[in-house]
């Protein structure tokens, strides 16, 4: 294969269906429409499955059916979208059935806007529906990572039987950058022992989320979270660059990872001890790696393109051992990476958080009045 | 001598259904719409090829008296998991059966947009004009002036607004290629009821588009009334406000043999 300028949304949807996805079911929302609208002609040319649906919440439930026969299925929207799709997700992960969704994040909360956000991050990996329940969720920074991320998500949605969401800001949607698809897979002909299919010469089999002794929905989330526990123990992912030596580390997922790389290296041109940690799971998270490093470190930078949502996970696994300062930008705004090499800097010479909430100085520098 | 005849079976169990005790109430018309679709299904052969989607109401375990794989969907949501399933087993007969709350308020999306589309689904849909499940709420089918725990006064349709009329709707979708309204309230209804499913699942067996049945039903405990006079309810309140017709027959469908 070769590389090629591809758009990130155009560049996720042709992922999966190098991954083998045999039926999509969506509905138009930007920024992620060109996922809608490449699937709309790919799968039928291909003989698989496209559907419009009426809404995100029809658009869920039609995955919900689909993954219930074992196939590998997928639906895609932004912030608005999957909000409403938040009561489906909390079936689909109740009925413990593989399923992936694509969130290409944008400003909220409310209609917002339709520039790049991260601000979905509490809505998908701190849950959203209701009940006891974790997805997998992958964050690219760049086009190629999304496609190889797609494709990872397929196969983590169908071994650990959990939703995968590949969590994108609107700019990983909207850009375009050289990049390469994989193979193209087969796509499956056998399905697994639990699959919903009618029952020729064989019992019939039930798929449903409702266990209504409380003994039984008990145990359900004790095997569920069993799951997820084992989840976390073997499939953190994340990337470092410059964290051999580093005095302090910047932390940032997605695009805003991605940018805080540039600001890093401005940084180490200058001499600044300083490192990244991107998140590659936002869940499961890579708290044992962070409380490694808070050992290591003078201070963390959080950089993110929200309020600070991933900030609170990092200050549980950093357990108050160095400080944490905060960075966002908000509303669906980019950072410069100026602006991070600013914090960088600010981290070396100035006195830091201990204690209290780096929300606080960070408001106190950057919004008049607060 | 006597010349007497080997004896018969003339009436059993149908195989579709499991064997075990339903949970509805004493009186209620579930058990009959139940034992009609499972005497079709038998009819027809068609038990290892067929998925049934439960709703969320009363028949919320349907799951357990139909003896074919079966998932059990979100409130109203049944007619888009149905769709996810059909679309990806096409081969396969597919039906929802949903009540009136789950059909006609919480998921009136979903079921006109399954009828827009055609989708080659049956649904059963159960009308007994009122929430069973939690316990007797005014439903979009209630009838005006029908006292329930949530219209104690009665439906006043100035303020709570009026019925629905599900069939009436679904007919003027394009997708639907068989759309008709029948009754549980005496033998005679049953008997044409149990035509119309067979006629519902032959429409989808033959790809002809949406198919929906409407049961009108009872519900003597939310009411709080008995059995027999809950079925005279149904002929004397629910048939006026709820004619019994077949609302669209699809040129299609009109000629089918089987």
């Amino acid at each position: 294969m070769a590389r090629e300028l591809l758009e990130g949304n155009l560049a996720m949807a042709e992922a999966a269906v190098r991954a083998g996805v045999q039926a999509y079911f969506g509905y138009p929302i930007t920024p992620q429409t060109e996922v809608l609208e490449h699937m709309s002609h790919r799968m039928p040319e291909l003989g698989r499955v496209f559907l419009q649906a009426e809404s995100e919440v029809a658009a869920v439930n039609m995955v919900y059916g689909a993954a219930c026969t074992g196939a590998r299925v997928m639906s895609s929207s932004s912030s608005p979208g999957v909000s409403l799709m938040m009561e489906g997700l909390s079936y689909i992960a109740g009925t413990e059935i593989p399923a992936v969704l694509i969130d290409v994040v944008r400003g909220g909360p409310g209609l917002g806007n339709i520039a790049p956000s991260q601000g979905d991050y509490n809505q998908i990996v701190h849950g959203g529906g209701h009940g006891d329940y974790h997805n997998i969720v992958l964050a690219p920074a760049s086009v190629q990572e999304a496609i190889d991320l797609v494709v990872l998500a397929f196969d983590l949605a169908e071994k650990y039987r959990v939703i995968t969401v590949v969590l994108a800001d609107g700019s990983i949607g909207q850009m375009m950058e050289p990049a390469e698809f994989p193979p193209m897979r087969p796509v499956k002909t056998v399905y697994p022992d639990w699959a919903v299919r009618g029952a020729q010469g064989r019992n019939r089999r039930v798929l449903s989320s409702i266990y209504l002794q409380p003994e039984e929905e008990e145990i359900t989330n004790y095997r569920m979270l069993s799951n997820w526990n084992y989840i976390k123990a073997n499939e953190v992912r994340y990337r470092e660059y410059y964290l051999e030596d580093a005095e302090y580390v910047v932390i940032g997922f997605g695009t805003a990872g991605r940018v805080s790389l540039s600001a890093v290296r401005a940084a180490r041109a200058e001499g600044i001890k300083v490192g990244l940690l991107r998140p590659i799971t936002i869940s499961p998270f890579p708290d044992a790696r962070i409380a490694e490093l808070a050992q290591q470190a003078h201070a963390f930078l959080v950089v993110e393109m929200n309020t600070g949502q991933m900030l609170d996970d990092v200050r549980l696994a950093a357990g108050g051992k160095l400080p944490v300062e905060f960075y966002g930008r908000l509303g669906g705004i980019v950072p410069f990476p100026d602006e991070i090499l600013g914090e960088i800097t600010r981290l070396t010479s100035e006195p830091l958080t201990v204690g209290g909430d780096p929300r606080l100085s960070w408001m106190k520098r950057f919004v008049p009045g607060s | 001598m006597v010349a007497t005849a080997p004896a018969q079976v003339v009436y059993k169990r149908p195989e579709f259904l499991t064997e075990v005790a339903t949970h509805y109430c004493p009186g209620c018309t579930h058990g009959i719409a139940h034992r009609l679709i499972a005497e079709v299904i038998d009819e027809m052969g068609v038990r290892e090829h067929t998925i049934g989607v439960a709703p969320v109401g009363c028949s919320v375990f349907a799951y357990n008296y139909f003896d074919c794989d079966f998932v059990e969907a979100a409130h109203g949501r049944a007619p888009a998991m149905a769709t996810g399933i059909k679309r990806v087993l096409p081969d396969r007969i597919v039906f929802t059966y949903q009540g009136d709350g789950d059909l006609a308020s919480i998921g009136m999306a979903e079921i006109v947009h399954a009828a827009a589309r055609g989708e080659n689904i049956t649904v059963i849909f159960i009308n007994n004009a009122i929430y069973g499940m939690t316990g007797g709420q005014m439903a979009p089918t209630t009838l005006p002036g029908q006292k329930t725990t949530s219209s104690p006064n009665g439906r006043d349709v100035e303020t709570m607004g009026f019925p629905i009329r599900m069939s009436e709707i679904l007919a003027t979708m394009d997708g639907a290629g068989y759309v008709v309204r029948r009754s549980l309230h005496d033998p005679k209804n049953i008997r044409l009821t149990k035509k119309a499913i067979r006629i519902a699942f032959e429409v989808q067996k033959r790809g002809l588009g949406f198919s929906m049945v409407e049961l009108l039903s009872t519900c003597p405990t939310n009411w709080g009334v008995p059995p027999r006079e809950a079925l005279q309810w149904v002929e004397e309140h629910m048939v006026p406000y709820y004619p019994l017709n077949d609302f669209k027959v699809a040129p299609t469908v009109a000629g089918l043999k089987f």
